[in-house]
């Protein structure tokens, strides 16, 4: 009855999970990639807030790297974020904003006590495009390429430090 | 007139009753379907809960759509799909049957089996030492 | 000044727990047996040293000291009293100092009780006790301090409790898990111990059993306290989420089940010593586990104590070393485990088998689901996964365990005859199903046939288990309450804790497909109706508590012309930190709950208002209730406090 071997087999298995649990340490658990990645961006057809009376749509995004920024006044860390965007619209970075479950009046005095990085901004009052593109809090910014595909979604403050690691790579190239 | 005053007559009782569900439904079945949902679709900013269980705005904004979904007709799977497309496989909690998932489905299940061949060599082991003890 | 006092004490216990360690294995290695008499008064005065460590915590909460940031960041000035001292383990830091003083305490115990332990194993399982010690207070003194102090600059006043935790919940809850928790620390000393000194033996089994039966006990009890609390307290009446930190307690309750079990084996019949030991190894291990999970911030979790890579990595090292060695010497000690003993393929020892299988497979069931968003990420792909993975295995390991539960109670050691078995089995399985079918159809509500098997094996177990008592009992031929009392505390044991396991099972079945929920927009004077209830919403006023200001609602709640209560659930606002609180109200009896919870206003008098109906949930905790003093009155069996060392069991 050699048991011998058979005993190891727990200490195995126990190493497998040992790196297993190492593996996970330091990971942001909380950062969900967008499940649009090499999609098109969805069907977009919203009132505008700067043109009253016009509609934003797809188009916009053709032919130019465009930044997809969701905003509102009533999120905190939205008036932290915009002077940066604000600096990135003076190097000539294209914004569209997507105003996000927000007050049409509250949403336009932010921009006017702020200033408007913005090209354009479509206005999501009731938040069901924001599902459409996956959104779940504010902010939140999407890279979009010429061909108004979802490059990348960013969840979070666009600052120096997160335009430099995240979204500065994946900007202005084309993937195959 | 006499018809208009039965008419309100009658309308009577439902008037008093005021209270609403907050999400409505046709029948039983429908509500039923929508409560399974919502324990099934996970709220992708809380720290693992459900729909049903956050208070999250954008928690709210998906049990309204999967309300006006089940309404409209839509199968579990139609809704479910729906959110992950946007959202990713994240967003719901039963886990997706695809090839890199597979080892998620399969390892209990070839656990239970392996352990099960196990357990029976040791009872066979087992009764060829209690035959062998009997001496007889 | 006491603070200082009490982190001296935190340094004093490692001390004493690297003399408790290490003495006493030298001295069982060099033959120098004097040294094995250092473990108990080391063990003794490590408790001393951290009951006065507990105390200076205690003090610091007492009196506000909130220089010390680990008081600051869980205490307030208006923090009731009873919140303010059960706060000391309300947080990551705390709740380590609670975890090594719990295991000093059962360090304290064992010493005290050795019973007929040799004093050479005795020694050997204090030394390993001080060891996992060691890990746990060098993990508290170099990365997570409860005597930090944070000067010079400290706050006036504390960030306050989290409002989750302001409740008598947290007064027991950890308390008494950990106490289970940490008591499985016993029985993997104890296999160390004997593995160590090649004793794994019917007697080692003895004197293991006790100890590892109570700490399954408060196990229970602390895993049904946490559900029970979350039941009540998170305001949506769920009773488990499968969340990684439940996942972390119930792993370890699993496999100590198929430890006990095992364990009854191994004192029979000197069997089954190789599992017995992997067992109390790995229940172990999964406590381990589990205090790595939660504290890493590896898996998201509602439940987190800390969300830091840095402390992580020192428990994983931790964990490494205590189960890699363990798992190393259990491999090469294998002589030690043969055993010399045979059974048939128709036995208890058979079934007694196929039950741990069962449970080490629901065991690898939940560490699978818990840490596969891990090997998710791995993979690049992030899932989540939840009840319906859950649910799919275990569903069908528990009817399973149900169905070979009876026949292996029914069946003798080594060799059961076939065919007196299926005499008893013959009677007893129509009847459970006739009666389980009654039971489902004649009670309110759907059932799908999940639910039926479900109540038909609930019925099948009860039945199997009290005909088993009658007959044990006649068996005396002195009467039927004569022969009961002639019966061993080890058999009501087995009894209680296998009654108790059929109620959780129907509880669960019960609420899991009976519950009924609506979620309303209520005007003042409406009503409302659910499961032949009618709630009729009065109103809400105003109301300020201690350290809170409330939104509180009336509910009537009446059955026909019968009133049956008013309920006043409540949304409060904490002053110190303004977090939003939903405190849900609950009307209780044996059969089901009522439970009513506040959501927003919505207009200028409508509130949205959620109103349940849960039948049988209260069936959850009485059935752990059994499983707890089932577990207390089979430790206090005669046979480990008796000076012989042969018993005749008549039962069993």
């Amino acid at each position: 009855m050699n048991k011998s071997g058979w005993l190891f087999i727990p200490l195995l298995a126990f190493v497998g999970l040992a790196i297993l649990l190492a593996s996970g340490l330091g990971r942001d658990t909380e950062e969900l990639p967008t499940a649009l990645a090499g999609k098109p961006l969805p069907t977009l057809q919203l009132p505008s807030l700067m043109r009253a009376g016009t509609e934003v749509n797809n188009e916009l995004f053709l032919g130019h790297w465009t930044l997809l920024n969701v905003w509102a006044s009533w999120c905190p860390t939205c008036y932290v974020e915009h002077p940066y965007l604000m600096q990135l619209a003076d190097q000539g970075v294209r914004l569209v904003g997507l105003n996000y479950k927000d007050d049409l009046d509250k949403a336009r005095q932010y921009l006017a006590k702020l200033g408007n990085p913005y090209l354009e901004v479509a206005v999501d009052e009731s938040g069901s495009y924001g599902i459409d593109l996956g959104v779940y809090g504010a902010p939140e910014t999407f890279i979009i390429n010429p061909r108004g595909e979802v490059v990348f979604r960013y969840v979070g403050e666009v600052n120096e430090r997160s335009w430099q690691q995240r979204f500065m790579p994946l900007w202005g190239e084309e993937k195959q | 007139m006499k018809r208009v005053l039965l008419l309100l007559f009658l309308c009577w009782p439902l008037a008093i009753s005021a209270v609403q569900d907050i999400y409505q439904f046709e029948n039983g079945a429908d509500e039923q379907r929508f409560r399974e949902l919502l324990v099934l679709l996970r709220c992708p900013k809380c720290q693992n809960q459900a729909i049903s269980d956050s208070d999250a705005p954008i928690a709210k904004d998906m049990r309204e759509q999967v309300a006006a979904m089940v309404r409209a007709g839509h199968s579990n799977a139609e809704i479910v799909d729906y959110f992950v497309q946007r959202y990713g496989d994240f967003v719901s909690y039963r886990p997706p049957v695809t090839p890199q998932t597979l080892i998620l489905w399969l390892a209990p299940l070839l656990a239970i089996l392996g352990g099960g061949l196990l357990v029976l060599i040791q009872i066979l082991r087992g009764r060829k030492v209690a035959r062998g003890e009997d001496v007889l | 000044m006491v603070a200082e006092l009490g982190h001296f004490c935190l340094w004093l216990a490692l001390a004493l727990a690297v003399l408790q360690s290490t003495l006493p294995v030298y001295g069982y290695a060099s033959g120098k047996t004097w040294l094995l008499a250092v473990a108990r008064p080391t063990a003794i005065l490590q408790w001393l040293a951290l009951t006065i460590g507990m105390f200076a915590l205690a003090w610091a909460f007492y009196s506000h000291d909130f220089s010390l940031s680990y008081v600051a960041g869980h205490s307030n000035s208006k923090l009731p009293l009873g919140y303010r001292l059960s706060a000391i383990w309300g947080g990551h830091e705390g709740s380590l100092l609670l975890w090594v003083w719990i295991l000093s305490f059962w360090g304290l115990l064992v010493s005290l009780l050795r019973g007929r332990v040799p004093t050479d194993i005795h020694a050997l399982v204090l030394a390993v006790m001080g060891m996992i010690g060691i890990g746990f207070l060098a993990f508290m003194l170099f990365t997570s301090n409860p005597f930090d102090r944070s000067l010079p600059w400290f706050p006036l006043d504390g960030g306050d409790l989290n409002p989750l935790l302001q409740d008598f919940g947290l007064i027991i809850h950890p308390p008494m898990l950990y106490t289970g928790y940490v008591g499985f620390s016993v029985a993997f000393a104890f296999a160390i111990a004997g593995l160590i000194a090649g004793r794994l033996d019917p007697l080692w089994a003895r004197w293991a059993r006790p100890w590892t039966t109570v700490a399954w006990a408060f196990l229970s009890l602390g895993i049904a306290l946490g559900s029970w609390w979350a039941y009540y307290e998170l305001g949506w009446g769920g009773w488990w989420f499968w969340d990684p930190v439940e996942n972390a307690s119930l792993m370890p309750w699993l496999c100590g089940t198929a430890l006990i079990h095992s364990l009854a084996v191994t004192e029979k019949r000197g069997l089954f010593r190789a599992w017995t030991v992997l067992l109390a190894i790995m229940a172990f291990s999964l406590c381990l586990l589990g205090t790595f999970l939660v504290r890493s911030g590896v898996l998201t979790s509602v439940h987190s104590f800390a969300n830091d890579p840095a402390r992580g990595a020192f428990v994983l090292a931790f964990l490494v070393i205590v189960v890699g060695a363990s798992l190393s010497l259990f491999a090469i000690r294998a002589p030690v485990l043969r055993h010399r003993s045979g059974f048939e393929f128709l036995s208890r020892d058979s079934f007694l088998l196929g039950n741990n299988l069962i449970l080490l497979s629901a065991t690898f069931v939940v560490l699978m689901g818990t840490l596969f968003p891990l090997i998710g990420e791995a993979l690049d792909i992030k899932i989540s996964v939840r009840s319906p993975y859950f649910n799919a295995f275990f569903v069908p390991l528990t009817m399973v365990l149900m169905l070979l539960l009876v026949p292996g109670m029914f069946s003798n050691w080594k060799k059961q005859d076939g065919r007196l078995l299926m005499k008893r089995l013959l009677w007893l399985a129509p009847v459970s199903v006739v009666l389980g079918l009654l039971l489902v159809f004649f009670s309110a509500g759907e059932m799908p046939f999940v639910g039926i098997l479900s109540a038909v094996m609930v019925v099948y177990v009860i039945l199997a288990q009290v005909s088993d008592w009658l007959q044990k009992s006649l068996a005396f031929r002195s009467g039927l309450w004569r022969g009961a009392r002639r019966l061993q505390r080890s058999y009501y044991g087995m009894l209680l804790g296998h009654i108790g396991l059929a109620i959780i099972v129907a509880g669960v079945t019960q609420v899991s497909f009976r519950e009924m929920e609506r979620d309303l927009r209520m005007l003042p004077g409406d009503v409302a109706e659910i499961a032949g209830y009618d709630f009729t919403f009065v109103g809400v006023g105003e109301r300020v508590g201690p350290n809170f200001t409330a939104l509180r609602g009336t509910i009537q709640i009446s059955s026909g012309e019968r009133a049956v209560t008013t309920l006043y659930p409540e949304k409060r606002t904490y002053l110190a930190g303004g977090q939003l609180m939903t405190e849900a109200a609950i009307h209780s009896n044996l059969w089901r709950d009522l439970y009513v919870a506040l959501g927003e206003p919505i207009g200028d008098e409508a509130w949205a208002v959620r109103i349940y109906y849960k039948p049988g949930i209260g069936w959850l905790w009485i059935g752990a209730l059994f499983l707890g003093l089932g577990g207390f009155i089979a430790a206090s069996d005669r046979r480990y406090r008796s000076k012989k060392l042969e018993e005749s069991e008549v039962s069993e």
